[in-house]
């Protein structure tokens, strides 16, 4: 054996190198390419092929997310170009000026009863609207083109909508005449959150649908038929067979919703007039907008933001956690 | 590890999306700015009769000075004007001149380092005085200089609807409003006899501004012109402010304004009998037959001396401007004599000049109903120019939405509140 590698080896010597190069040369090569392959992969033009959307997160992303913690640890403002202003490091004093202030607090408990109320009901009516929607024969584009439609409207033109149907005078209370509640909707601070919720699940449904359609997909019907030979009724296939069969859609979803969910803007202030009443559904990314940008406080704003992203996180690695266990 | 990096990234930055963003470098000679002459930027209001004067004003400029043309355009479109002021301030590229800004803003854009104080120019104060008498005062930063020149006022007053008044069997033509129980008794009728949805509908909404058109035209004229911080003291949580927060808590409480913003404009829809506006908005209300009187106090003060909110825009240069001498010029042509003529003929806006109905006879006896908006121009009352303006505003209207508004706190326990909180924002912390 060892006769045959040596003359194998004595065979190969002259293909080493042009004109008989010393059988050393090709060492640093090889050793070059480890080291380029150690960097960059065995296929490098992978990397090339990434690095547009890796600069692109890296910009778009991960510059304004470690900038945010920069300024949320400094006495930070906005200031024009060439203007001498001093920034120091202030510790934690924004985050105690964030978690002292009774209106910050408010805003993360509206938006607690916005993700308790918004992020169940989304998961619960895709999956089943999904699952109908799976099922029906006739007008099925008709259907779903309907459902993705409010989705894709400008939330400006689908909130005045909202406001014909649940301002004090709206279509809502007229059809339910004395049993309106008084105050209407919208001013009323144990209504105002939970009709937020109910406009961002109805706006957001479509796209969560899509995801639970393409999830429907991947179920082998195989299992139907064998449930349904086992004598399980719809119901029980849904639930025996659907349900845990679309639980990565599921984890998804309720993940998508909660990230959403605490973004929540642009309903607050246009549904209920800056976050009211008084202050019920103001939600913290609309008080980072009114302190960042209105008051000129982007350092408490930036305190704000870490504060949710920290909050998100926990909730996201929870459902997670809850959602994709066997 | 590897999938939680990327999770924790994409889910971080999703969070965040309000991205901030900073810049650095620039800056310049500013002695040799305020020299420089050439091409300017300005930016005008979006409001449709000031574009008209802006353009017609900027072509006179224009045509007069081919070297130092001046391109005007619209304040780009954002939330409000003062955030993408702001924003082109950090950026660098806001315009030389911008004529609608409010003076609230000052303060914050001035701590941005965005403002070019007038008072860097040659006599510009004594301009600023010349033109607008004592009321210009009102305007100085709290370093004594100039950051704006005041432009132009919507002194705030009661608009009525007189077929709505005569439907409620009141006084259309002198209609008795001129105190809290007056005011109140002629709601009270309008609502009961059912000639309007509202008696008065301001906007019961949250923003930092909206105080500017319920409370404080009427704690104004309540205490002969007091601002809300004066001598860096909060003003409003006083026997006076208190009065003027029960006035219109009252009207809440019986459901004479309502708690639900009105979507679209109550007073030219006939849906509320009254409106607390400036005369900006004759010009919306064409087919309201409308009446105006000074806004009620306590004690019914007679006309001739109540004061009110100025509801104020001004003309501001910025830092970014490099042909600040060009500029300077711009900004005393168009506040000259002659284009505040074409600003009040054209817009109905007063402009802040000393003794108007005097500057401008002819226009007044030709529009007798401006004269009363060109009396109250002479009494009006200006946001404090103080530290953290907009958060103190903000601060304030909190309290009021919760005591006056929604009733959920004593008025004095949240006005109390907010003036500790006040005091401490416009100390600068």
């Amino acid at each position: 054996m060892s006769t045959a590698r040596a003359g194998a080896a004595a065979s190969l010597g002259p293909a080493d190198g042009p004109g008989g190069a010393s059988p050393t040369a090709g060492g640093p090569l090889r050793a070059s390419r480890s080291r380029v392959a150690a960097v960059l992969g065995r296929h490098p033009v992978g990397m090339v092929l990434a690095a547009p959307y890796a600069v692109f997160l890296v910009v778009v992303f991960a510059y304004p997310l470690g900038f945010a913690i920069y300024m949320s640890f400094h006495d930070y403002f906005f200031a024009a170009p060439g203007a001498a202003v001093e920034r120091p490091f202030v510790g934690l004093d924004n985050y105690r000026a964030v978690l002292t202030d009774p209106g910050v607090r408010q805003s993360f408990r509206n938006i607690l009863i916005f993700l308790v109320i918004n992020v169940p009901l989304t998961a619960a009516l895709a999956l089943l609207l999904a699952n109908a929607l799976n099922r029906v024969v006739h007008a099925r584009t008709f259907l779903r083109v309907s459902f993705y439609v409010p989705y894709v409207t400008a939330s400006v033109a689908v909130v005045g909508v909202w406001l014909f149907l649940f301002s004090s005078g709206g279509l809502v209370n007229s059809v339910l005449g004395p049993l309106a509640p008084d105050p209407s909707w919208l001013v009323n601070e144990s209504l105002a959150m939970p009709v937020i919720a109910l406009f961002v699940v109805w706006k957001q449904l479509g796209f969560f649908i899509l995801l639970y359609l393409a999830a429907l997909q991947n179920v082998p019907k195989e299992l139907y038929e064998s449930a349904a030979v086992d004598g399980a009724s719809n119901w029980q296939q849904f639930r025996s067979v659907t349900v845990p069969a679309v639980r990565p859609a599921t984890a998804l979803v309720v993940i998508v919703a909660t990230i959403t969910g605490a973004n929540l803007f642009t309903e607050p202030y246009l549904l209920t007039g800056g976050g009211g009443p008084n202050g019920a559904s103001a939600s913290p990314v609309l008080v980072m907008y009114q302190r960042g940008i209105q008051q000129g406080e982007p350092d408490v704003a930036a305190a704000i933001g870490v504060l949710l992203v920290i909050g998100v996180l926990i909730i996201s690695a929870i459902n997670r956690r809850l959602i994709e266990r066997d | 590890m590897k999938r939680i990096l990327p999770a924790v990234v994409l889910t971080a930055t999703l969070t965040l999306a309000a991205g901030c963003g900073d810049s650095g470098g620039g800056g310049g000679d500013a002695d040799k700015a305020n020299a420089a002459a050439g091409p300017i930027t300005i930016w005008l209001s979006n409001n449709k009769e000031e574009l008209a004067w802006g353009k017609a004003m900027v072509d006179a400029w224009n045509t007069q000075h081919a070297d130092q043309k001046i391109t005007a355009q619209e304040i780009p479109a954002g939330k409000s004007s003062e955030e993408v002021i702001g924003a082109a301030i950090t950026a660098g590229n806001a315009p030389c001149l911008i004529f609608n800004t409010a003076p609230a803003a000052v303060p914050q854009f001035q701590k941005q380092g965005g403002l070019v104080a007038l008072d860097s120019f040659d006599g510009a104060a004594q301009y600023v005085a010349d033109r607008t008498g004592d009321t210009a005062e009102q305007y100085k930063s709290p370093d004594g200089k100039f950051y704006q020149l005041p432009w132009k006022s919507n002194p705030v007053m009661i608009f009525y609807n007189k077929q709505i008044f005569a439907k409620a069997g009141l006084d259309a033509e002198k209609p008795a409003l001129s105190t809290y129980d007056e005011f109140l008794t002629a709601a009270r009728k309008i609502k009961s006899s059912k000639a309007a949805q509202a008696a008065i509908w301001p906007a019961p909404t949250s923003e930092f501004f909206q105080p500017w058109f319920d409370f404080y035209p009427l704690f104004a004229a309540e205490t002969d012109g007091k601002q809300l911080i004066q001598d860096g003291k909060a003003q409003f949580n006083s026997p006076e402010g208190q009065k003027v927060a029960e006035f219109w808590k009252t009207l809440y409480d019986e459901g004479l304004a309502p708690k639900e913003a009105y979507n679209g404009d109550s007073f030219n829809d006939a849906k509320a009998a009254m409106a607390i506006v400036g005369p900006w908005a004759i010009a919306v209300y064409e087919k309201v037959k409308w009446g105006a009187v000074p806004v009620p106090t306590s004690s019914g003060k007679p006309a001739d001396q109540i004061k009110t909110f100025s509801d104020a825009k001004n003309v501001a240069m910025y830092s970014a401007c490099q042909n600040r001498g060009t500029a300077w010029e711009v900004l005393k042509f168009a506040t000259s004599k002659e284009q505040d003529g074409a600003l009040l003929d054209k817009t109905g806006q007063m402009p802040l000049r000393k003794d108007l109905p005097a500057a401008y006879p002819d226009y007044f006896s030709k529009n007798p109903a401006y004269q009363s908006f060109a009396a109250q121009a002479a009494r009006t009352v200006e946001v404090p120019n103080v530290p953290n303006s907009v958060a103190i505003w903000q601060a304030f209207r909190d309290a009021y939405s919760e005591s006056v508004i929604f009733g959920k706190k004593p008025v004095p326990d949240a006005f109390s509140a907010a003036a500790q909180k006040a005091d401490q924002l416009a100390a600068g912390s």
